[in-house]
């Protein structure tokens, strides 16, 4: 469970997040939605710790965030770029991540085997494509068992095949009863998996709901119609 | 933290610019052996090499790696890793394989030459501590540099400075005031502005060994103290420890109040 | 053969003497004869006076008349800080064999353990002093030898201590082997001429290893002087000359290898100088030929102050000076040729094995620290580097025509066994 309380957070003068309050307590799909600058990702990376606000509260598990880092243990993240010291292999990767979290229970051979990257286990990730780079990612992502996933931009470079698997591993993992939390701006993939939208505007939480109730809100028969119509109103 | 210092030695030790660094030190320690077979005269130019060249280096290396690796550091901060751990870890890391360079590559060819049945042995083993001293030093103001500008052309363009500074602006303005201050008493002064540098500090360590009969010709009662005693070796020690503690102690304090 | 004839008779001669005239008086704890002094007096000329091993409390010991006093074992005469232990005052005289300790220390009489006054033909040798106040004094005394003593003193302080073996107004006296630590002077000379000083040793004195003022035609060689408070010191005299030698771990604010003050026609060479201050330091000298020397890892290897004419230096080895030289007035016509500095740069193209283009041994940066001595702090930074690059290019501080125009490409092999 997830709760976060008037959230502030500004870089230099640029305010991003402007009081978000956020109470995520059930399992499900939640995607994280809003125009380009809207805070997405800040608000994510307050959640993992990597921002730190300037005013506001943040508790995972009902324990606050600050000056605690064992809490990440609990949480599986995917970074929007997958980027990785290159002069290491690809099993080295792996072998270290699970070495960084104690972690026994993984599935990381069963997740090679899905995304098909045993060829590219003794390669350099230096000479990964970027597709490649991005299996890994999720490789990496999905391999441990934690109660709260998530997941920035995870479509980012992914052939059709892979895309689909990414699906129904999400899919898999809402079944066994996890919180997930996506950004995309893929409007069909967050139409196709979330249980419910956040929708971001101007650091501020705009609309929480599930899709349907959107299409509600917004008098719009389809999903992306909705959207658009949200962000035609507020720059109108 | 030291699980994050060894994956960061690890994936520098087989990084190729290690071995550049590496084989550049080979060669230049063959070099100066076997092509002039003086080994007075290497520890001398070795000096030069080691007072400039490796915080240069130091400077550049870690802020090349700093930003180099910043995804992956950004993947490892999501991870249940205490921040300040990965920044220490990482910072180690690169000092460390820096050093270790540094020392085997210089090394090597000194001990095939037999600088273990030579008197030169403490000479050589000052300026291979105080090159990973230097080492330290540097590294750890590149990783300050690094994490306070996220702009690498800026953090770049700080760290030349930095070198530049402290290699050689640094002994101009510190002459000019020696001269304009003639009247002056200036010992405590000009011992005071050394240790202020780690550059001039560890010239003036390697004085000590290598040119202290020169060092003590000058009268002052203070240099008389400093020189001539084991005083200025053990002070001048414990600064360098300083210059690598107190750098270290801002990438912890910068660190733990970023965001990524 | 005649000469041979003469020899074999001389020699015949003194043994014929020695056996009809010469006798032996022995002094022990428990002979007839107790002590030192009464063993002279019941000598006469050309006896042997022969001292067993044993501890003689005696001083103001006066050898007036010419014999042979000679320990056997090593006899000690304690003077027990009383004064003056012993006395020459006659031709010919020789002491032999002791260890003479504890000579009383005076501020107004120079006290010393062995003391020749106004005589000649003395030989002084094999003697071993320690606490001493002055060692041997030698006072207007000619054609004597002083070998092989081993003079270890314990002084602190300059006031209240004394030279280890002093020549005051003597002439042909040889000074060899002799070992000199610890005291104010190793060896100290004034007024004196002729004298040859050669194999000492002579270190870890307060002041000056060897030091001469107004002596003329000395020959100083194969001597070791090290680690002395200022170095060895030469002044004011004449036509010397000084092969041989070595000269080191002389440190300090004013210490040198050398010191050459208004010395004049002398001689250098062969001398190895090693972690001086300052390896030679040149004032008011003129004719001197410095040559075929070492000078290796000074802080200065030669400075010259003031006035000096017709100073030539040649086929030395400067090797790892911190400065090579130090010059704070003009070049006058001192001149630098065919040396190997360690600090030269060039090249050789025609591979004659001297360098094509000159070098330069004054930097820019001994000026600065003559100038300013805290600068030399700044020894070997980067700054101080470019300053004398740019300075050797195209000098304006440094002299212009001070350069060696024939700089050895490799050390110069001297022969030093």
């Amino acid at each position: 469970m997830i709760e976060v309380k008037d959230l502030y957070k500004k870089f230099g003068k640029n305010e991003v997040l402007k009081g978000i309050d956020l109470t995520i307590d059930r399992d499900g799909i939640f995607s994280v939605l809003g125009p380009n600058g809207s805070g997405k990702t800040t608000l994510i990376k307050c959640i993992l710790g990597m921002v730190l606000p300037d005013s506001g509260q943040i508790s995972i598990d009902g324990k606050p965030l600050k000056n605690n880092f064992k809490y990440r243990n609990e949480i599986d993240y995917l970074p929007q770029i997958a980027n990785f010291p290159g002069n290491l292999k690809v099993s080295e990767l792996i072998d270290m991540i699970k070495d960084l979290r104690d972690s026994k229970a993984t599935k990381d051979e069963e997740l090679i085997d899905l995304f098909k990257l045993q060829p590219f286990l003794n390669k350099k990730l230096a000479n990964l494509s970027g597709g490649t780079k991005q299996k890994v990612n999720l490789v990496l992502t999905f391999m441990f068992d934690s109660p709260l996933i998530i997941l920035d931009e995870p479509t980012n470079g992914l052939d059709p095949i892979s895309h689909l698997r990414l699906k129904n591993l999400i899919n898999a993992e809402k079944e066994k009863g996890k919180t997930i939390l996506i950004t995309s701006h893929i409007l069909s993939f967050v139409e196709e998996v979330s249980d419910e939208i956040v929708f971001l505007l101007e650091g501020k939480i705009y609309f929480k709901g599930t899709i349907a109730e959107l299409k509600t809100k917004t008098e719009q028969p389809d999903f992306e119609h909705a959207i658009a119509s949200i962000l035609s109103s507020s720059y109108a | 933290m030291l699980k994050i210092l060894k994956y960061s030695f690890y994936d520098l030790m087989r990084s190729r610019w290690s071995y550049v660094y590496f084989l550049f030190y080979l060669l230049l320690g063959v070099v100066l052996l076997f092509l002039n077979n003086d080994l007075s005269k290497a520890v001398i130019t070795l000096m030069n090499v080691i007072i400039i060249l490796v915080p240069l280096i130091g400077t550049i290396f870690g802020v090349m790696y700093y930003y180099n690796s910043r995804e992956f550091t950004e993947l490892l901060l999501a991870q249940p890793v205490k921040r300040s751990s990965i920044f220490l870890g990482q910072y180690f890391g690169v000092a460390t394989s820096l050093s270790m360079s540094l020392v085997i590559g210089l090394g090597m060819p000194f001990v095939f030459y037999g600088i273990f049945n030579s008197s030169a042995i403490w000479d050589f083993s000052l300026l291979l501590v105080t090159g990973a001293f230097l080492t330290f030093i540097f590294t750890a103001l590149a990783f300050v540099i690094a994490l306070r500008n996220e702009n690498r052309i800026k953090g770049f363009g700080y760290a030349i400075l930095l070198w530049l500074f402290m290699a050689v602006i640094y002994d101009g303005i510190f002459l000019m005031s020696l001269l304009y201050f003639e009247d002056y008493p200036l010992d405590k002064f000009s011992l005071v502005a050394t240790m202020l540098n780690p550059v001039d500090l560890s010239r003036v360590l390697i004085l000590l060994k290598l040119d202290i009969s020169a060092l003590l010709g000058y009268t002052g009662a203070v240099f008389q103290k400093f020189f001539g005693t084991n005083f200025g070796l053990i002070l001048s020690s414990v600064l360098l420890i300083f210059w690598v503690v107190i750098p270290t102690f801002f990438i912890w304090r910068i660190a733990k109040r970023k965001d990524f | 053969m005649k000469k041979t004839l003469h020899i074999l008779f001389f020699l015949f001669f003194i043994f014929g003497s020695l056996q009809v005239w010469a006798k032996t008086v022995t002094v022990c704890n428990s002979c007839s004869v107790k002590t030192i002094q009464e063993g002279i007096n019941q000598a006469s000329e050309g006896d042997t006076v022969l001292v067993k091993k044993g501890v003689y409390r005696e001083f103001n010991i006066i050898i007036d008349k010419s014999i042979i006093l000679l320990g056997e074992n090593l006899p000690t005469i304690d003077g027990e800080d009383k004064g003056e232990i012993v006395k020459i005052v006659s031709d010919n005289v020789t002491v032999d064999g002791f260890k003479i300790i504890n000579v009383g220390t005076s501020y107004t009489s120079d006290y010393a353990a062995v003391r020749v006054i106004k005589r000649n033909g003395f030989l002084i040798q094999n003697l071993e002093l320690e606490k001493l106040f002055f060692g041997i004094y030698l006072e207007k005394s000619n054609d004597g030898k002083v070998l092989n003593n081993n003079i270890r003193g314990d002084a602190v302080k300059e006031y209240n201590s004394g030279n280890g073996i002093q020549l005051w107004y003597c002439k042909d006296v040889e000074v060899r082997g002799n070992n000199v630590q610890n005291v104010r002077d190793g060896i100290y000379l004034e007024f004196s001429d002729n004298i040859k000083i050669s194999h000492n040793i002579s270190r870890n004195n307060l002041r000056y290893g060897l030091h001469f003022m107004f002596s003329n035609h000395n020959i100083y060689d194969y001597n070791t002087f090290e680690n002395n408070g200022a170095g060895v010191a030469v002044m004011f005299s004449k036509f010397v000359e000084m092969n041989h030698n070595i000269f080191k771990e002389n440190w300090g604010t004013a210490a040198f290898g050398l010191l050459l003050k208004e010395i004049n026609d002398a001689k250098i060479t062969e001398n190895v100088f090693k972690e001086n201050t300052v390896g030679i330091n040149i004032e008011g000298s003129n004719r001197i030929d410095y040559k075929n020397n070492d000078f290796i890892s000074n802080g200065w290897a030669i400075k010259v102050r003031g006035a000096c004419y017709t100073n030539n230096f040649e086929n030395n080895n400067f090797l790892y000076n911190s400065f090579d030289i130090s010059y704070n007035s003009n070049l006058n016509d001192n001149k630098f040729d065919r040396n190997f500095w360690s600090n030269y740069t060039g090249y050789d193209l025609d591979k004659n094995g001297i360098g094509d283009v000159p070098y330069r041994p004054v930097k820019l940066f001994s000026y600065i620290v003559n100038r300013t001595p805290e600068t030399i702090i700044l020894l070997r930074s980067l700054f101080i580097d470019i300053i004398d690059f740019s300075e050797k290019v195209s000098p304006v501080f440094t002299p212009d025509n001070l350069v060696d125009e024939n700089p050895k490409m490799k050390t110069i092999n001297h022969d030093r066994s």
